[in-house]
């Protein structure tokens, strides 16, 4: 009984904010849906609409917030590693041991084991927090593992440029950085991986607020040269900017300003048909 | 709304603009037309549409449709006139000025650039319920032509010698951090600052190398996070400088970068206009003021003076407005010195506390767009130079902006925004090329140019109440720092107002005072 309401709370919790959120928050990623452009009708023209949106915002950030709260009783306690430990699994992530092979996960509950705190000395080298909340704030428990390889960031919706600046501390160690489909990397935020000198693999496919993949890829590699950057071809935006410029010559004379926008809007159809390639 | 019969106006209308609901109307009419045979021409149009069945036939004149848009149009203007007869309306026999500010607001604010819209925001923020404070923000030029704040490089650093300076930019990035939490509205898009996370890199000779170590110790103690590097090690980072002549560098790590300040600015506005901060487009001329003397020891007669209210003046008018207000608060940027000779400040005996103006002069600094097809790529950080020159990256495009701060005895004239392009090839050309040699060929693209708010007495800001207009504060005098401080500069005010002292951040330190007891506070990174 108490299962199922929780179920129904979750998904209650669910629904609105994804909704209200997509339009609230930073990301110019795909157009609102039918259900959010209604929602934000209804919510111009009622108060209560209003407050019912804002108060599933509020939500969303009181949750965001809960996930990147400092752990500092767990730090203090069982020590740094055991608490980085405790962290990535309560946001549901996963992580490994160095000089392990066995990952520790969450089930799909979100339940976990408690096996870790018998390894109160061993750092973490690999750490998967893909779909988590984790924001600048979170990384605060984690910071202390500076053996740090391999970090996957996939599709997490609050990873942001204020983020990956703090990735600076392990500049020494990191090897492999995947922060593919988050919806809040720009290309500023890019810049900030200048840093992680010794990186070998970065992944940076599907990301919606890059407009030029290509120009950026190329970038990138120009200033992590020893550095395989992945997820973007040298041809996206390049391919898209000479069509619309044979079909707009076609018609009439096409100006720069508008080749750009046709282009951006076309960037986005053009990876859906690289995907489907794939 | 069914009427027919003969009406021979003739007009021309495109099925288009009549919409399906109408072009059902017509079809309704033009069977009962059809049986009255009224005009020939319609009757043909009307024949063809009911043979044809197509909906978007536009053959020139359709007389009912016309008729019926007249008299909506009719009925929408009576609409109108009845809704203003009614009581509730704003309609008024005697014609008012539009544009007019209010004539009694609780706190005034001069200047609507990035701080004092940032004022306006945090003491909006800090009060319940939402009417209870009456604030009024008054900008000279809506076009913000000459406003310092969108003119500006935008960057933002922590490398600064004054423990509040750092204190005050770490303050301002954590908000940036959040900004949508603090600055979203609901419906309205959000937020994107185009942050670019690039951190600032200062390089400094053998002169100025001990300096630059004591402010990384400060830096450091006051929670900033930078790095010193060698020549050795700045090679290794950066191949594309020329380490000739360094000794030392230091380098933002988090934090730092630049962003578009049109965006803050256009926040700051939003924001506080949707939590009922009141804005009013002309200029302060003057102010009404009533002084009281008072007989002290030491210093004699003292005339205390405090304003009761602001002449604000309309654009293009002669017409304007006194604002009874309780608080005035200067943040007018590079003409925050005429506007506190307005009232009264700095006249006086030279040497004598009355005597001393506020030192806050408009500066003329130009800024160079620059395009280097070979030059460095993302990771180019915002340079500084020992010689004064700065570089950033700008876009993703090859282009470059630059700049340098002159001498004291080489300022150019501050009258007005003209461009000096020799001031490119003279000054700033030969040591850009020098510290990257890359951009030996380029070519100038563009440029502009802005006031800094400068203050000629120690180019820190001056923050706090002036001690003898008692309801005058000042927020002004950042020398090119403002931008990045105006969020933590706000909610400092704010709390100066609201809670008669600091509570956050602790800036006594830059109170105005300071300029009257002539004790220095002086910034030694100004770039």
């Amino acid at each position: 009984m108490a299962a199922s309401l929780k179920m129904t709370w979750g998904s209650c919790q669910r629904m609105p904010w994804l909704v209200a959120r997509r339009y609230l928050s930073a990301t110019p990623a795909s157009p609102p849906t039918i259900m959010s452009r209604f929602l934000l009708r209804l919510s111009q023209q009622f108060y209560d609409v209003e407050q019912f949106v804002t108060w599933s915002s509020t939500l969303r950030d009181r949750l965001v917030r809960r996930r990147n709260l400092f752990y500092g009783y767990a730090q203090q306690n069982y020590g740094d590693n055991i608490a980085a430990a405790y962290y990535i699994l309560s946001v549901k992530g996963s992580f490994r041991f160095a000089g392990q092979t066995e990952w520790f996960r969450t089930n799909a509950r979100g339940r976990f084991s408690y096996e870790f705190m018998s390894f109160p000395d061993s750092m973490i080298e690999d750490i998967d927090l893909s779909g988590t909340l984790i924001n600048h704030n979170g990384l605060n428990n984690i910071v202390s593992q500076l053996q740090l390889r391999r970090l996957t960031l996939r599709g997490c919706p609050e990873v942001d440029g204020w983020f990956l600046t703090r990735l600076h501390v392990f500049s020494d160690t990191l090897e492999e950085l995947d922060i593919s489909h988050c919806p809040r990397v720009t290309v500023g935020a890019l810049c900030a991986l200048q840093h992680l000198r010794k990186l070998r693999h970065l992944d940076i496919s599907g990301l919606p607020s890059v407009n030029n993949p290509g120009l950026v890829r190329i970038l990138v590699e120009e200033m992590l040269p020893h550095c395989l950057v992945t997820g973007a071809e040298y041809s996206q935006g390049l391919e898209d900017n000479m069509q619309t410029n044979i079909e707009q010559t076609s018609i009439n004379h096409p100006t720069a300003s508008e080749a750009r926008p046709r282009s951006e809007q076309s960037g986005l159809s053009s990876t859906e048909r690289q995907g489907q390639m794939q | 709304m069914l009427i027919y019969g003969r009406f021979p106006e003739i007009t021309a209308l495109s099925k288009e603009l009549i919409g399906p609901t109408m072009s059902h109307w017509q079809r309704l009419l033009s069977r009962m037309h059809h049986f009255q045979a009224v005009s020939m021409q319609a009757q043909t149009v009307y024949t063809r549409i009911l043979s044809h069945r197509t909906r978007h036939v536009s053959t020139g004149v359709s007389t009912r449709s016309d008729l019926l848009k007249s008299l909506e149009l009719h009925m929408k203007n009576m609409r109108k006139k009845a809704a203003a007869a009614l009581p509730g309306s704003d309609w008024s026999p005697y014609e008012m000025t539009p544009g007019l500010p209010p004539e009694r607001v609780d706190i005034l604010i001069v200047g609507g650039g990035v701080v004092g819209w940032s004022i306006a925001y945090w003491l909006k923020r800090k009060t319940r319920p939402r009417d209870s404070l009456r604030v009024l923000v008054v900008e000279k030029d809506p076009t913000y032509a000459q406003a310092s704040t969108v003119l500006s490089a935008g960057g933002i650093r922590q490398q600064f010698s004054l423990a509040e300076n750092i204190q005050l930019s770490l303050a301002s990035a954590d908000f940036l951090k959040n900004i949508n939490d603090h600055l979203g509205v609901l419906n309205e898009d959000p937020v994107d600052l185009q942050f670019n996370h690039s951190g600032y890199l200062f390089v400094a000779s053998e002169k100025g190398a001990h300096v630059m170590e004591a402010n990384y110790q400060t830096q450091r103690y006051a929670g900033a996070k930078v790095k010193l590097l060698s020549p050795t090690q700045l090679k290794v980072m950066f191949p594309w400088i020329n380490t000739d002549g360094v000794a030392l560098a230091s380098y933002g790590l988090e934090n730092e970068g630049w962003f578009d300040p049109w965006t803050l600015l256009y926040a700051f506005r939003r924001k506080a206009l949707s939590m009922g901060v009141e804005q009013c487009f002309g200029e302060v001329t003057g102010f009404n003021h009533r002084v009281h003397s008072v007989e002290n020891k030491e210093m004699g007669r003292l005339h205390i003076k405090r304003i009761t209210h602001a002449n604000v003046q309309m654009p293009n008018s002669i017409e304007f407005q006194p604002v009874e207000c309780t608080v005035v608060i200067n943040a007018a940027g590079a003409n925050s010195g005429k506007v506190a000779e307005m009232v009264g400040i700095g006249y006086g005996p030279q040497g004598m506390v009355k005597g001393t103006p506020i030192p806050v002069e408009p500066r003329k600094r130009y800024i160079y767009v620059v395009h280097c097809p070979h030059g460095p790529g993302m990771d180019t950080p915002f340079l500084v130079d020992y010689s004064g020159v700065y570089l950033r990256r700008e876009g993703l495009g090859g282009n470059y902006i630059t700049g340098l701060s002159p001498d004291e005895v080489e300022e150019p004239n501050s009258t007005n925004l003209d461009v000096d392009h020799d001031f490119f090839h003279e000054k700033i050309w030969a040591n850009l090329a020098h510290r990257v040699p890359a951009f030996e060929c380029l070519k100038v693209t563009s440029a502009w140019a802005g006031f800094y708010d400068y203050n000629t007495f120690d180019q820190n800001g001056l923050l706090g109440i002036h001690h003898q207009v008692r309801n005058m504060y000042f927020a002004t005098g950042f020398s090119g720092h403002g931008l990045q401080q105006s969020p933590a500069i706000g909610r400092a005010m704010a709390e100066l107002i609201l809670d008669g002292s600091y509570q956050t951040l602790n800036l006594s330190a830059l109170d105005v005072k300071r300029i009257f007891y002539e004790e220095p506070l002086l910034e030694k990174n100004i770039v």
